[in-house]
């Protein structure tokens, strides 16, 4: 019976009003709210990490030309099967191709399906759910049903099927991905958007006269971003995971394009002689994910109004 | 007209609840003293964010601690609550201390029998056998007015409306035969009329069992019809203390006598007087008296000198420089 | 009645909420479809610049008999007349002029405004849904409602977490009146606020009535502060009118003996030597019936004081009893006591 007061560290502000989280719109928009949300988010070093690596990972994707030392794609820059070096850091794959220019130069292929195929999945995913969840009826049922069809499948096979019709490179792997994607957006959207349909807010702006459509999306999207920006964000991992096993599987972007799921494949005839060429990239991989997972972990405890409770 | 004796149930001197947050430590409860004797009832009025609900939390030690903090003592038949170790304290609550909040279905379990939760409660402190404690909740049942007693013992917490649900917090409430009950806006949930069957109980329990009672509310019409004594708090510290007749009849704090004004009236119109401005909140407390920005007689001095609560005629405490003692 | 014509006229208002029964017992041969009696035939007319108080506990339909008045629900039957026009049955695309004319302002400050959107945004959308100013003139025009309702400029800028309940409810009013309603439905917009910012609320709101000649349909349980606001009074009980009167008529002379338990079971601040609680002879017994399964009779027959053999038998129409005073009550039409 007992109702234990100061369980959350609810700051009160000068009106000794509790303070909600600042939402992503209020978060970016306004100095004040940004701070405050940018020193809860540092309080997590894990989600701090996450956000290091992953603004490395941009960077290298970005200054790729500037920051590579070699060539990735040209052949016997050194004795080949070289492991790391001082010449070479992460030493040379079975074509003589420096291992470290290939991954900074992997990193692009990784962040632009993972942030593109995400974003793709996002827009049509979340109008899907903003849809079937603001009108309901025979709409939310059939767009219910699709989405659960494509739940379904298996990301990587779907992947692989698409591939099949379409054929390979970066483009058909981005909409593969993205069509994987689609599914997880449109249901966390829609579970949010009939939460919010039925707030007094929601009620007030029908009763104001404006138009459906003008609600859906100025007034019922930006109380469901938060859980959306989240889902991305965590995501974007699995996108790069998806991309990874696609080219494992050969069927990501032809060689000589560096990728890092590739490179793993070729490494494998040679794990017991070079086992560099094959774990580099895989810990590449690894700590991208992981500091992907942290950083959407860090995103969602600080943004996610539900988790403050 | 309330029956006292010589020593008082519930004897609170000096309460105070802190909080440690983000900008420094909050004093949510401020220095807070009051008795209430057997048979009394003693209302604790405020608005929101006075620390009225704080208070009474504080007396049953429900607030956690850290980040709050609480001094000061609560003296209860001879031992200090706030200095109790747990199983002593968990022996008086629920036995000899009841309490009731504003939701009473927050306090049912929804997936027991409402006469099993009774039972069990019950069990903990009275040493009888259960087939003896069934009759006791069913006879308890009927004395807080709830039709079919024995046959809505087997029912559970969501078949009971509200008013029915807050019936069964206070049977649960003096089913040990308590001699302190605390009740929280125990009607604020409630329809009027309903809320009258509930005051009326309560009225009774307090006359007829002698059951001392702190009601904490926001109405002051309940009060008025409710306490024999009544404790006025703003911003964490009480104001004004008097006995209910005295307080209504000459206010002496002006935030008392604001509130009075507030009230619409159900025997005419006219504006209703209002106070300007809103309570502050505990991370920025005037300097002063905490009323006297809002105050429409305040002097400079007011801004300086916090007022203490002194006697300004028998049984009548006021925290203002300005009240008048007569 | 002489005089303008009635603002909004309601007839006949039913609304039926369906129970959703237990699976299995759809099944069997004998289901009986039940429904919630939210609203039973409620009768009223609202003139321009009046104030209707519309009180009763909860469940008893008042907060649905609002929404109904505004097509926020769809009523089951009865006709909703407003400014000579019938508008119960328009559908949502021709109802944009009514929209502009009759709103509502929320009981709970903290659910009725979007947290992600800036009070001027909120207090604005108004003016571009129907058209009424664009641009800097509707910045100009959302700083004058602001600065009608006791709020500075700069809260435009403001996120309504930034702001108290009082405060919000302000910025719920100044959202209300942005385009020039003739009606606005308050819907228990007092009930969530404290005292002393209840008072605030209650003195603006009779402030805007008489600046801009507004009409209330002013939704409350609290007697109070229908007392103080109302014009006249409508008592529901159990989906049904009970008694309508002036404001000062009901509560000096309630003829209806539910209204008469409602009056007596406020506490009101009293001088501290007796108790309204202490005398349980005046206070009403038992609970409300269910609205599902109603009694055949009068519906306030369980509990009255005064109950007769006739009660059970045949539900009291609304019938004046007095000029301007309407009682649905059979003490009051078969010659029984007064």
């Amino acid at each position: 019976m007992a109702r234990p007061l100061g369980a959350d560290d609810r700051p009160f502000d000068a009106d000794g009003l509790v303070v909600p989280p600042a939402g992503p719109g209020e978060a970016i928009g306004s100095g004040v709210a940004f701070a405050r949300w940018w020193r809860r988010f540092a309080r997590n070093p894990g989600a701090v990490f996450g956000l290091i690596v992953f603004l490395t990972m941009v960077a290298m994707a970005v200054f790729a030309p500037l920051i590579a030392p070699f060539d990735p794609i040209a052949q016997g820059v050194g004795k080949p099967l070289e492991g790391p070096s001082l010449a070479h850091w992460a030493g040379t794959d079975s074509f003589g191709r420096d291992i470290t220019s290939r991954i900074i130069y992997g990193a692009r292929v990784a962040l632009i399906v993972g942030i593109v195929s995400v974003f793709l999945a996002m827009v049509i995913g979340v109008t899907l759910g903003l849809i079937s969840g603001y009108y309901g009826g025979l709409v939310d049922v059939v767009i219910m049903r699709v989405m659960d069809g494509l739940f379904a499948f298996p990301i990587i096979i779907l992947a692989i099927a698409m591939m099949a019709v379409m054929g390979f490179g970066v483009r058909n792997v981005i909409i593969a991905v993205a069509v994987g994607f689609i599914a997880p957006f449109a249901r966390v959207t829609r579970g949010d958007v009939l939460a919010v349909k039925e707030e007094p807010y929601i009620e007030a702006a029908r009763l104001g006269g404006v138009r459906s459509l003008t609600i859906i999306f100025r007034h019922v999207l930006p109380n469901v971003l938060a859980p959306i920006i989240v889902q991305g964000a965590l995501r974007v991992s699995g996108a790069i995971i998806t991309e990874s096993g696609l080219s494992f599987l050969g069927l990501g972007p032809p060689p000589p394009t560096p990728a890092w799921g590739r490179m793993i494949a070729e490494g494998q005839t040679f794990i017991v002689m070079a086992p560099h060429i094959a774990t580099i990239p895989g810990i590449a991989l690894m700590v991208a994910i992981v500091a992907l997972n942290l950083l959407g972990d860090g995103l969602r405890d600080t943004l996610d109004p539900r988790m403050r409770r | 007209m309330a029956p006292t004796d010589a020593e008082p149930v519930l004897d609170v001197r000096g309460l105070t609840v802190e909080f440690s947050s983000e900008g420094g430590v909050l004093r949510a409860v401020d220095d807070v003293s009051f008795q209430v004797g057997r048979g009394e009832i003693v209302g604790l009025v405020g608005e929101s964010g006075a620390g009225k609900s704080l208070t009474s939390e504080a007396i049953l030690r429900l607030i956690r601690c850290p980040p709050g903090r609480v001094t000061g003592e609560v003296w209860f038949r001879g031992k200090n609550l706030l200095t109790l170790d747990e199983g002593a304290l968990a022996e008086i609550r629920g036995k000899d201390i009841a309490m009731i909040f504003q939701n009473p279905g927050a306090s049912l379990n929804p997936v027991f029998r409402v006469g099993d939760q009774m039972l069990e409660a019950m069990a903990v402190h009275l040493p009888e056998p259960r087939a003896a404690l069934r009759e006791r909740v069913t006879e308890i049942l009927g004395r807080v007015g709830i039709p079919s007693p024995r046959a809505r013992a087997r029912d559970y917490p969501h078949q009971f409306s509200g008013g029915m649900a807050q019936r069964v917090m206070i049977g649960m409430g003096i089913s040990c035969v308590p001699s302190l009950l605390i009740a929280d806006e125990p009607t604020t949930a409630l329809d009027v009329t309903i809320q009258a069957q509930v005051l009326a109980l309560i009225r009774r329990l307090a006359r007829e069992m002698g059951v001392a009672v702190l009601l904490v509310s926001h109405d002051l019409g309940i009060i008025s019809q409710m306490c024999h004594r009544v404790l006025v708090m703003y911003a964490g510290r009480v104001v004004e203390a008097a006995s209910v007749a005295s307080v209504f009849r000459a206010p002496a704090h002006p935030y008392t006598r604001g509130l009075i004004d507030c009230l619409p009236r159900l025997d005419g119109n006219g504006r209703l007087g209002a106070i300007a401005g809103t309570m502050p909140g505990l991370a920025a407390l005037p300097a002063g008296c905490r009323f006297h920005p809002r105050c429409p007689i305040a002097e400079p001095r007011c801004g300086v000198e916090t007022p203490a609560l002194r006697p300004l005629r028998a049984g009548h405490l006021a925290a203002c420089h300005l009240a008048e003692a007569s | 009645m002489t005089g303008p014509s009635p603002l909004l006229e309601v007839e006949g208002l039913v609304k039926h909420f369906p129970v959703r029964a237990h699976p299995l017992a759809a099944l069997s041969p004998r289901a009986v479809r039940r429904v919630v009696h939210a609203v039973d035939d409620v009768s009223f007319t609202v003139d321009p610049g009046e104030t209707l108080g519309l009180v009763g506990e909860s469940g008893c339909g008042k907060t649905t008999t609002g929404r109904l008045v505004l097509r926020a629900i769809e009523p089951t039957r009865g006709r909703i007349v407003f400014e000579g026009e019938d508008i119960t049955a328009l559908p949502a695309s021709r109802l944009l002029p009514f929209r502009r004319k009759a709103q509502i302002v929320f009981q709970d400050p903290y659910s009725s405004l979007n947290p992600r959107m800036t009070v001027g945004a909120m207090v604005g959308e108004p003016l571009r849904t129907h058209r009424i100013a664009r641009g800097a003139e509707a910045a100009a025009r959302v700083r004058e409602l602001l600065d009608m309702v006791g709020l500075s400029a700069e809260y435009a800028q403001r996120y309504p977490h930034e702001l108290s309940g009082g405060q919000r409810q302000r910025v719920g009013i100044a959202r209300a009146l942005a385009a020039g309603p003739r009606l606005v439905v308050a819907d228990e917009a007092v009930s969530a606020l404290d005292v002393s910012v209840r008072a605030q609320i209650l003195n603006l709101l009779v402030d805007l009535r008489e600046r801009l000649g507004l009409a209330y349909l002013f939704v409350s349980h609290d007697l109070g502060v229908i007392r103080f606001v109302s014009h006249r009074v409508a008592v529901m009980y159990l989906g049904r009118l009970a008694e309508v009167a002036p404001a000062d008529e009901l509560f000096k002379q309630p003829l209806h003996p539910y209204t008469q338990a409602l009056l007596a079971a406020i506490p009101a601040v009293g001088d501290g030597t007796t108790s309204i609680f202490d005398n349980p002879a005046r206070l009403l017994e038992g609970e409300l019936p269910n609205p599902i399964d109603l009694p055949r009779g009068c519906r306030f027959a369980s509990r009255c004081p005064h109950r007769m053999a006739h009660c059970d038998e045949v539900e009291p129409a609304l019938r004046e009893a007095a000029p301007g005073h309407a009682v649905a009550c059979h003490l009051y039409t078969e010659g029984g006591t007064t």
